[in-house]
């Protein structure tokens, strides 16, 4: 036998060229989606064998290129995680126990735009948007009532907030005692990634440095009182979002990530204290290799990084555990029933690249809140993956791919690379502050549609295959209609509350919170006393809104 | 035809609201700037009178908004009926995730066209062009 290199050269230049001679391939050159060039073959020449246990290992063991525990679904599926929230208090109460009457075995919270920028119901620049993108929290009694039947020893809750975090927890500690479930039991996550609000999302509220006080005071408290917590849940997802192609958002991920630990160990914590709670979010979009190969890769450049830069000793802090979800953005209106297969192919890769937590989209979601029925159709998505397709009985099933893990090791390749460019700037703050960040993003997310547009990346049904169609599907959906009562009764609730507590105990937990903010100690303590007394959203953030000023970005198109 | 009578079209995008999903309206401002208009972004949280402030002073012949928060119908009437105060004769436009059920209230209201996702952001370009040229 002649070696490899040689057979596979005889092959392109006799089978492949004879093929190629008479039928030319479909296009000219081959790219992911996020524009890295596929070869049309790969052998073992891409991946030297020897390189097994440095670049793939076990799973459970560095580099943890092929999982992060060593049985993954064998022992455990993942957690399937259904995003949802809209409305008052006992809407989302009343989702929350479909959901887990029906099997979701994780809750994640959505809360409405005034929540998350720490205005109450009643404020004249909330108007319009109480209860709308997710459920209006004012105080204490809403969230009451969120968890209301659901007990909070049994259930996980992801909370998708990040500038009002700390009263957000506060609420889920306060909510738990009243259980009966001390802090110390609770499970669950804050996104608390407040980095990624500057350059994706959009709701922050402070400037960065108030910001990132903020968000480490969650760690810091949770270390030694919330111990099972997930304190951040570093998220690439919105990076994809807002036009970031797969290797920019793994690498921007991480520079966050960075930049967050880097404060931590300035404020003397170890890194391997508080580096085991910090939990990971990418998204899956549209090319299940490249996404798939972003999860593996993603896995072991994080190991690396804290095992080298931060010389991590403990095996929990090298683990990249991750919660990912459908890119809504890859969803079309256009025929909307095909976003379900679309949803089933999100759920794919991420059953195949390994995540803890899985959340699907709802193939109505580019219209409005998603309908009850869109919502099982997701959650039975994933369950029709766990238990019919096989997909779940092995670790890391495309290891050993000559394509993926070739794909593995040039998107680690290039997620370094941009890596050590913003070190060079100085960091992930001073690369976001000025404007780099944005301006990759946007660059990638111009090229993205120009590519839509010239019809070289298909859409189905919207830049191909389309339908004559006024609307169809949107005017026969039985879709979820706002409640335009929502708003009024959420502020009449408001001032039922605040006619109702003590006055003087509020008080005195707002001018201890201004203490605590100009001795620059943990907010946690007080926030917690503040929440308990009933104290709003809107009070406790306008003590820190006085304290640290509010924040605009500059905008860059 | 980029020009109302001997200057480039003056759009004003904005946000409005709490919203801060911009990638939309981001992709809008260049593909109207390399059409060789003017493109002032207010940048997201935009209230409604900073719009209508930022109108007047810049002198813009296009007013774009993007919803995606669910508040369009609130605050789209706002900065539509602030305009109209300030005497400002401008083309409105609207986009972003707003149910078709809503389009004809805005529409009522003085937008000139809501565009939905998934629109060829060319066809925005023709719009405004032709638009403005009728006049």
């Amino acid at each position: 036998m002649p070696d490899l290199k040689a057979d596979l050269k005889r092959w392109q230049e006799t089978a492949l060229k004879r093929t190629l001679d008479r039928s030319p391939e479909r296009k000219q050159a081959f790219t992911t989606d996020s524009g890295i060039p596929v070869k049309a073959l790969y052998t073992p020449l891409d991946n030297p064998e020897s390189d097994y246990q440095q670049q793939i290992g076990f799973p459970g063991e560095f580099p943890y290129t092929r999982g992060v525990y060593p049985s993954m679904y064998r022992g455990q599926l993942w957690t399937m995680r259904q995003y949802a929230g809209f409305g008052a208090a006992e809407e989302t109460n009343r989702r929350f126990r479909y959901l887990l009457e029906r099997g979701s075995t994780g809750l994640s919270i959505a809360f409405d735009l005034p929540t998350q920028l720490g205005l109450d119901s009643d404020d004249p620049l909330a108007e319009g948007s109480v209860g709308r993108v997710g459920v209006a929290v004012d105080t204490l009694a809403d969230m009451e009532t969120i968890f209301q039947g659901i007990p909070l020893d049994r259930v996980s809750t992801s909370m998708t907030i990040n500038a009002t975090a700390p009263i957000l927890l506060a609420m889920y500690i306060a909510v738990g005692e009243q259980q009966g479930v001390a802090q110390t039991q609770l499970t669950g996550t804050t996104q608390n990634d407040i980095l990624k609000e500057f350059i994706a999302r959009g709701t922050y509220i402070f400037p960065p440095e108030p910001s990132l006080k903020l968000a480490l005071d969650i760690v810091e408290y949770c270390l030694g009182n919330v111990p099972r917590w997930n304190t951040m849940n570093i998220a690439g997802y919105h990076i994809r979002e807002a036009g970031a192609d797969a290797v920019q958002e793994l690498a921007f991920t991480l520079a966050d990530a960075i930049t967050y630990i880097e404060r931590a160990r300035e404020r003397g914590l170890a890194v391997d204290e508080f580096a085991p709670r910090l939990s990971y979010s990418l998204g899956c979009f549209r090319d299940i290799f490249e996404e798939v190969a972003k999860y593996r890769a993603a896995r072991r450049l994080f190991a690396r990084i804290m095992k080298e830069r931060f010389g991590a000793k403990d095996p929990r802090s090298y683990l990249f555990r991750t919660f990912s979800g459908s890119c809504g953005s890859t969803l079309v209106s256009q025929q909307p029933l095909n976003n379900i297969v679309r949803v089933a192919m999100h759920a794919l890769m991420g059953v195949l690249g390994g995540h803890q937590a899985i959340h699907t989209a709802c193939w109505d979601e580019g219209y409005a809140i998603p309908s009850e029925s869109a919502a099982q159709i997701a959650l039975r998505t994933q369950q029709i993956l766990a238990h019919e397709s096989g997909l779940a009985n092995t670790t890391d099933p495309l290891a050993g791919s000559y394509y993926v893990e070739s794909l593995t090791n040039e998107i680690e390749k290039r997620a370094r690379a941009y890596l050590e460019r913003i070190d060079a700037m100085g960091g992930m703050l001073e690369a976001i502050e000025s404007g780099f960040i944005s301006r990759e993003i946007q660059e990638s997310s111009i090229r993205y549609q120009k590519s839509v547009d010239s019809g070289e990346k298909i859409i189905v049904g919207l830049n191909k295959f389309q339908e004559q169609e006024t609307d169809q599907g949107a005017a026969a959906m039985d879709l979820f209609q706002a409640d335009p009562a929502v708003e009024g009764r959420q502020k009449a609730a408001l001032s039922a509350v605040r006619a109702k507590r003590s006055q003087e105990e509020v008080a005195s937990a707002l001018s201890e919170l201004a203490a605590v903010i100009s001795r620059n100690e943990n907010v946690m303590p007080v926030v917690i006393r503040a929440v308990k007394a009933y104290a709003t959203v809107g009070e406790i953030t306008g003590v820190m809104r006085s304290a640290w000023g509010e924040y605009r970005s500059p905008a860059y198109i | 035809m980029n020009d109302v009578g001997n200057r480039k079209i003056r759009v004003l995008l904005a946000k409005v609201g709490l919203d801060g999903h911009d990638r939309g309206i981001k992709t809008v401002a260049r593909y109207l700037a390399d059409a060789g208009m003017e493109v002032i972004f207010t940048g997201i949280r935009s209230t409604p009178e900073q719009i209508v402030d930022a109108a007047v002073e810049e002198d813009v012949d296009v007013v774009g908004l993007s919803f995606l928060g669910g508040d369009h119908m609130t605050l789209a009437p706002r900065v539509i009926d602030g305009l109209r105060r300030r005497g400002l004769q401008v083309l409105i436009v609207l986009g972003g995730i707003i149910p078709q059920r809503d389009i004809p209230a805005l529409e009522q209201t003085g937008a000139a066209r809501v565009f939905l996702p998934g629109t060829p952001p060319d066809r925005i370009v023709q719009f405004i062009r032709g638009s403005l040229e009728q006049n």
